[in-house]
């Protein structure tokens, strides 16, 4: 039954079996009390990250644009959920309903974010693309910046200039507070979650890529005149593909702000830095190929965690793997030597 | 079948990078195995492990390293003295890329070597991020200059400079009862948590003490290189006093194009301002008159602060700043709490904590940045800002 | 009169942007790569011409120059090292990312090897301020160098492109790599040659940033390229002409904003222009609109 199923389907099931199997042996060495508190740390941001390229994958993969923008979904996805969650802390006690309803509206935020800047942004292509969705990233970092949000017994007050301006009464609250962002987010997110994320993420990502809108997108990225020409509606599915991705996005932005109990839109976390580190493990993972993404986000993830050893050296020597491994993965001569090496071993087998 | 290949690849570059980390985590930890294990304790000779995390990396990197170098002289100070109570003391120092995330990765990393005491971390927003953590596991956490309130929330952290409120008020009460200025304008990083901070509580206070601000302009960690725009809205609004609350690499800047432009206000700085005059190639003359709140002057003359810098110089071939002399500060204010509680090192990671936050809060400490520090069970210190202006391309206490 | 001091400051910050646009506009009209090193390289500039006048005392002129030649060396290593191998890649994001990785090796290089502490950096330029109107318009002679500078470099690579059979060789290496070939053009000499006059250009923009803004940190080229980036799309990428404009733009922009609109969001005024004028211009204010073919 296995050797009939279609070549595509079966590269989905094989990925979600590696991504419980993992799960299983993970949660296994936990409960034994074998695994490190580092590791044990890591597993959380690994799943925020694996998510992020995931989503990243899909437009790059299958839409062929290049977005530097997603960190910005991220910051949507992470202050819109980490504010309900603090707002909401007393009202719904029950962590597991906030956190759903959080990560609800984590989602709905960055998607409709991805929506309102797609509809401009897509009418460019290439590199103009790009830079005007890292724009955009930018524009939501600055302004996150610069948003505070206060509660008081007369309202919600909101203001773009200082926390005095909100002029919040005596008993006022200060939920978003500017550069200091949000503080006290609850602990929510843990690596069952992440996980069962990550599959539905794939679940999605597969079951949209293999169906007919999917195979719509594809012709869309392979030739948008002759897409048009036989009639698909370039512009839905574009805009439909990108709202997707930056949803995906927004659910890695939950995740991550339910992580840390301390939430600011740094240059380093929510910047064009993370959307390119997030561009990174997806051209490293195999563009188009969403295992490839999962495996990438986590060996680059990990790898500056299990350099430490090497102190001041260690963010030299990633950047040295790095570009090693980009030659190694990219460069024609490396791929002619591979196959030279593939056909050494496996004789009979040399078809690419 | 290419992806094939290609995940095969990963697989196999995935392997390499494990064994590698691997080597080099054994290698790293080889004096010291798992956090809850007495026997590894013992076997390690009964030493306290104090951890140290802060961004030695990243665009924050001269924080961390100033941390680190002196939480190291401070530690071999005390072993070579005898240790604490008989037991040396064993420090390793995390790097967090001045990053939340980071530094919980950095934080597990030193529970992994069996931490016992956490002397961290350096900045702010990475510091809320793991009392978090040291306060699930009830380790003492003592941070040398993460300066909010958001720090202390918890009851096992402490905090060895003033908050940031502490800073913006007393920089008021200062201006207004040294009648320093009638027009105030102030230039303050909106993107940055201790600058923002600073502002918040100064613009409060000032208007409670009756000076006018008369000019007020932000900047951001992504365009902090040109002021010329917020010095000229200050200057065209009269400001005879410019309130500074951030970084000296950007007060310089400040300093220079203020000068270029033929603006000469009184200056006045923070904490933060403190390392101008040891920055490297900095024409001192541009902070002729500077006036700064600063608890650490690395040319004050006392016998403490003369040898911490010269051996600080000696090692690291740079002068210490404000990060350090707190760093510094820390490791020994652990020490004396130490000694109050009579804590030992075979004692779990929680009792140590519990002990050692109510020791200290008994606990008055001479250091090189303040005489007298006590601390409330809040968390927050007690000392006195000390107000110097710079003269001669020195620093000279105004008090 | 407040206003024409924000405007010549914004055409001096400008104008440092516009020398950096150009690196990345020839290397993107030529390899059609985004070079996201070249931020770092200026960094590598200004550190070398930091130790060889602030600290050895060398003649301003000659250290900027021995910054250049280092850097143009670095330019060439670095194309042939880490850019050569994926030229013929099957993705062109292929060298972007590595582009990434080397602006990373780039940085904790200096990190290693200058520390982490910021250095201040001595104005090459020792002009006295121009006074104007009694001293209510200061303009600092750092400025005045920058915008002169910057005008005589645009000038010298128009003329070098229109007059020179090299200059020659890359518009035809930009138009059509493979027809270049074909016309006896030896592409890798070109590519390595356009890479070279960026990285040179780099060291001279680092030199005049941290003349006007004078701290000095590893990290000191990153925002500074990114912005130069956008600068070169603004102007329309590829186009050498459009680096000149879309710098002085962005510049005059930037601090307009900050002065008139709001100090804290003015990345973000920065950035919505850029969208507006894309939205406007798809391929920038004097890029060339490529329809696509079949």
């Amino acid at each position: 039954m296995f050797k009939n199923m279609n070549k595509k389907t079966k590269n989905s099931l094989i990925t979600y079996a590696i991504v419980i199997a993992v799960y299983i042996i993970v949660e296994g060495v936990v409960l034994s009390g074998n695994m490190s508190s580092l590791l044990q740390g890591l597993l959380v941001p690994l799943c925020t990250y694996s998510l992020c390229a995931v989503g990243l994958n899909l437009c790059v993969g299958y839409l062929g644009e290049l977005s530097l923008g997603h960190a910005g979904f991220m910051c949507i996805g992470a202050f819109s959920s980490a504010f309900f969650s603090v707002v909401m802390k007393e009202s719904i006690p029950n962590d597991a309903v906030r956190f759903i309803i959080a990560l609800i509206i984590g989602i709905v935020f960055a998607a409709l974010f991805g929506f309102l800047i797609a509809i401009p942004v897509l009418r460019l292509n290439g590199d103009y693309l790009a830079i005007v969705t890292l724009a955009f990233g930018e524009i939501i970092k600055n302004i996150v910046n610069v948003l505070y949000v206060g509660h008081d017994s007369t309202g919600w007050h909101i203001s773009f200039q200082s926390q005095q301006a909100l002029n919040l009464e005596a008993d006022g609250v200060t939920y978003i507070n500017g550069a200091q962002g949000i503080t006290g987010t609850p602990h929510n997110s843990s690596f069952t979650v992440g996980v069962v994320l990550i599959l539905i993420a794939l679940f999605v990502v597969y079951n949209f890529t293999n169906s007919r809108t999917g195979r719509a997108v594809m012709s869309i990225r392979d030739n948008q005149i002759a897409a048009e020409s036989v009639g698909i509606n370039v512009r839905k599915y574009k805009l439909l593909v990108f709202t997707i991705s930056a949803a995906i996005a927004g659910a890695a932005g939950v995740l991550y702000a339910h992580n840390l109990s301390t939430l600011t839109a740094l240059p380093k976390n929510f910047g064009y830095n993370m959307s390119i580190m997030i561009l990174v493990f997806v051209v490293l993972g195999g563009i188009g190929n969403f295992r490839g993404s999962v495996i990438a986000a986590c060996i680059l993830t990990l790898l500056p965690e299990l350099l430490r050893g090497l102190s001041d050296y260690r963010m030299l020597i990633y950047a040295i793997v790095l570009i090693a491994m980009m030659l190694f993965n990219w460069a024609p001569a490396a791929i002619v030597f591979r196959q030279k090496l593939v056909a050494k071993f496996r004789p009979g087998k040399e078809e690419i | 079948m290419k992806k094939k290949v290609l995940s095969l690849m990963l697989v196999a570059s995935m392997a390499a990078g494990l064994l590698a980390g691997c080597g080099s985590t054994s290698a790293s930890s080889s004096s010291a195995s798992s956090s809850d294990s007495a026997e590894a304790e013992a076997a390690d000779g009964e030493v306290f492990k104090i951890g140290g995390i802060g961004p030695i990396t990243g665009a924050a990197a001269i924080y961390g390293s100033a941390v680190r170098n002196a939480e190291q002289i401070a530690v071999d100070e005390i072993n070579a003295a005898g240790g604490i109570n008989g037991y040396q003391v064993a420090l390793q120092f995390e790097d967090d890329e001045h990053d939340a995330e980071k530094s919980v990765n950095a934080y597990n990393t030193l529970k992994d070597w069996g931490m016992q005491i956490l002397a961290g971390t350096v900045t702010t927003t990475p510091c809320i991020a793991v009392t978090d953590k040291t306060a699930e596991d009830g380790m003492f956490q003592i941070t040398p200059s993460a300066s909010s309130t958001n720090v202390i929330a918890n009851d096992n952290v402490f905090q060895v400079c003033f908050t940031d409120p502490n800073q913006g008020t007393a920089s008021a009460q200062y201006i207004a009862e040294k009648a320093l200025g009638s027009k105030i304008g102030v230039i303050y990083d909106s993107s940055d948590v201790y600058s923002s901070g600073i502002y918040a509580k100064f613009k409060t206070e000032a208007e409670a003490q009756g000076l006018e601000i008369v000019s007020e302009s932000a900047f951001t960690a992504d365009s902090n290189t040109d002021f010329s725009v917020q010095l000229q809205s200050a200057k065209d609004a009269g400001a005879d006093l410019l309130f500074l609350p951030f970084y000296y690499q950007q007060a310089a800047i400040v300093l220079k194009q203020a000068n270029d432009m033929g603006y000469e206000p009184t200056f006045f700085g923070v904490d933060g301002m403190d390392g101008i005059l040891t920055l490297e190639n900095f024409d001192t003359s541009l902070a002729e008159g500077v006036i700064l709140l600063t608890p650490f002057a690395a040319d004050a003359t006392d016998d403490l602060t003369k040898s911490f810098v010269a051996k600080y110089e000696e090692l690291y071939g740079e002068t210490p700043n404000q990060f350090a002399a707190d760093a510094y500060d820390a490791i020994y204010i652990i020490k004396a709490a130490i000694e109050a509680a009579g804590v030992t090192p075979d004692m779990s990671v929680a009792d140590i904590g519990t002990a050692l936050k109510e020791a200290i809060t008994t606990v008055t400490y001479d250091g090189l940045t303040g005489t007298g520090m006590q601390w409330e069970a809040t968390g927050e210190v007690n000392k006195d800002p000390k107000g110097v202006v710079i003269q001669n391309g020195a620093y000279v206490s105004i008090d | 009169m407040s206003f024409i001091l924000y405007l010549i400051n914004g055409i001096s910050l400008g104008s440092v942007y516009a020398i950096i646009a150009l690196g990345y506009t020839m290397v993107y009209g030529i390899a059609k790569m985004l070079n996201f090193a070249h931020g770092d390289v200026i960094m590598i500039g200004s550190y070398v011409s930091f130790v060889t006048f602030s600290q050895m005392g060398m003649n301003p002129i000659l250290s900027v120059a021995l910054s250049a030649v280092i850097c143009t060396i670095l330019g060439m290593v670095i194309e042939r090292v880490a850019y050569k191998p994926l030229r013929k890649a099957t993705s062109p994001l292929a060298v972007l990312i590595t582009a990434i990785g080397v602006s990373y090796l780039l940085q904790n290089t200096a990190l290693l090897v200058f520390g982490a502490n910021p250095v201040s950096f001595t104005s090459v330029v020792n002009l006295s301020p121009l006074k104007l109107a009694d001293g209510a318009l200061v303009i600092s002679g750092t400025t005045l160098v920058t915008i002169v500078l910057c005008l005589i470099i645009m000038a010298c690579l128009m003329l070098f492109i229109k007059k020179t059979k090299a200059g020659q060789a890359m518009l035809a290496v930009s138009e059509d790599k493979d027809a270049a070939q074909l016309m006896g053009i030896n592409v890798n000499a070109t590519i390595a040659l356009t890479f070279a006059i960026g990285s040179g250009l780099a060291a001279i923009a680092g030199v005049l940033l941290c003349s006007a803004y004078p701290t000095l940190t590893p990290y000191t080229g990153a925002m500074p390229g990114i912005k130069a980036f956008t600068a070169a799309v603004f102007g329309g990428i590829g186009s050498i002409p459009g680096a000149l404009i879309g710098g002085i733009l962005l510049g005059v922009i930037e601090i307009l904003g900050r002065a008139y609109i709001s100090s804290q969001l003015s990345d973000a005024i920065v950035f919505a222009v850029l969208i507006i004028v894309l939205l406007v211009k798809p391929s920038g204010i004097l890029g060339k609109q490529i329809r696509e073919k079949v």
